[in-house]
């Protein structure tokens, strides 16, 4: 994510301008960055209602705060820091005040993990996701049964390719935070695969995995 | 249920994968591999579930959305 010398010369003059109110520039920033916060929204709210209404509240307070922002990080990695504060606004306002979660390391950051259950080995194609509808809603779901902490982790890190360094700072949370979390993420996510696949191979589609966990 | 070990080579199997173990550890869980079928199954099914999941489609902000956000922000939209 190193951008070249030009390249941050032209964000330099895009920040600039933008905070200033040029509506061009303004135009640009959320033009470039609308479909990475739709897509992270969409996944921790789980529903396209709550992603659009983060969308809507991540480039409000973006554009209200751009005039504050100092350039210290890159613009990407402020903006999706408003964007990962207005998902968890929206997870609280949805849960009506219950079950809050919070992601700085005052949370119990224990190396510790589900021991796993599954043990077969399952073989996939490169283009299993575009091709089977079915398995990409099963992963979908299966992100959705993440704990909050360790799904906004899982999306930044591996589905949105950001460094451990950008996603700790964009959490504001430690490095060692971010792989710790990660790790538990996708030995829960490989957890429901392998139950998918366990079943789909036993020839027992009927129940599927999320009938299985009720 | 995994023996003790296991579970200590299953917390080091992230960065075993993304090649950050040091080459001490490597060989150390690639000894426990060559002896352990359930961990190696688990390994092998981590990096599938990884790639996996490095294909899964993005949406496109809909349309409609998409108008909203720009009415919201006060801001032309541009054409897509
Ligand atoms: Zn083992």
């Amino acid at each position: 994510m190193t951008a070249h010398n030009g390249e941050a010369v032209d964000e330099q003059a895009l920040i600039a301008r933008a905070q200033q109110g040029d509506a061009q520039a303004l135009a640009a920033i959320v033009e470039n960055h609308q479909r990475t916060v739709y897509n992270v929204a969409l996944r921790m709210c789980g529903n396209p209602h709550d992603a659009e209404e983060t969308l809507q509240e991540t480039f409000l307070s973006a554009i209200k705060a751009l005039p504050k922002f100092e350039g210290r990080s890159q613009l990407s990695t402020w903006l999706y820091r408003i964007a990962s504060n207005a998902c968890l606004m929206q997870r609280r306002r949805q849960a009506a005040g219950a079950d809050m979660t919070s992601l700085d390391d005052g949370e119990e950051e224990r190396d510790e993990f589900d021991p796993p259950k599954y043990f077969v080995d399952w073989s996939v194609r490169p283009d299993d996701v575009l091709l089977d509808g079915e398995l990409r809603s099963v992963m979908e779901d299966a992100i959705a049964q993440l704990p909050e902490a360790l799904r906004i982790v899982f999306i930044w890190r591996d589905l949105e390719g950001l460094s451990t360094a950008e996603t700790a700072e964009v959490l504001g949370i430690s490095e060692g935070a971010v792989k710790v979390r990660l790790h538990r993420a996708r030995l829960q996510l490989r957890e429901l695969l392998s139950h998918y696949y366990a079943e789909s191979r036993a020839g027992s589609r009927t129940g599927g995995p999320a009938d299985a966990k009720a | 249920m995994p023996k003790p070990d296991c579970r200590q080579l299953l917390a080091e199997l992230s960065s075993y994968l993304e090649g950050e173990a040091s080459p001490e550890l490597c060989r150390e869980i690639e000894r426990h591999l060559a002896g352990c079928p359930n961990c190696q199954a688990v390994v092998d099914t981590l990096g599938k579930t990884i790639s996996l999941y490095h294909t899964l489609p993005e949406e496109d902000v809909p349309d409609e959305a998409r108008r909203r956000l720009w009415r919201v922000l006060h801001l032309d939209l541009p054409p897509r």
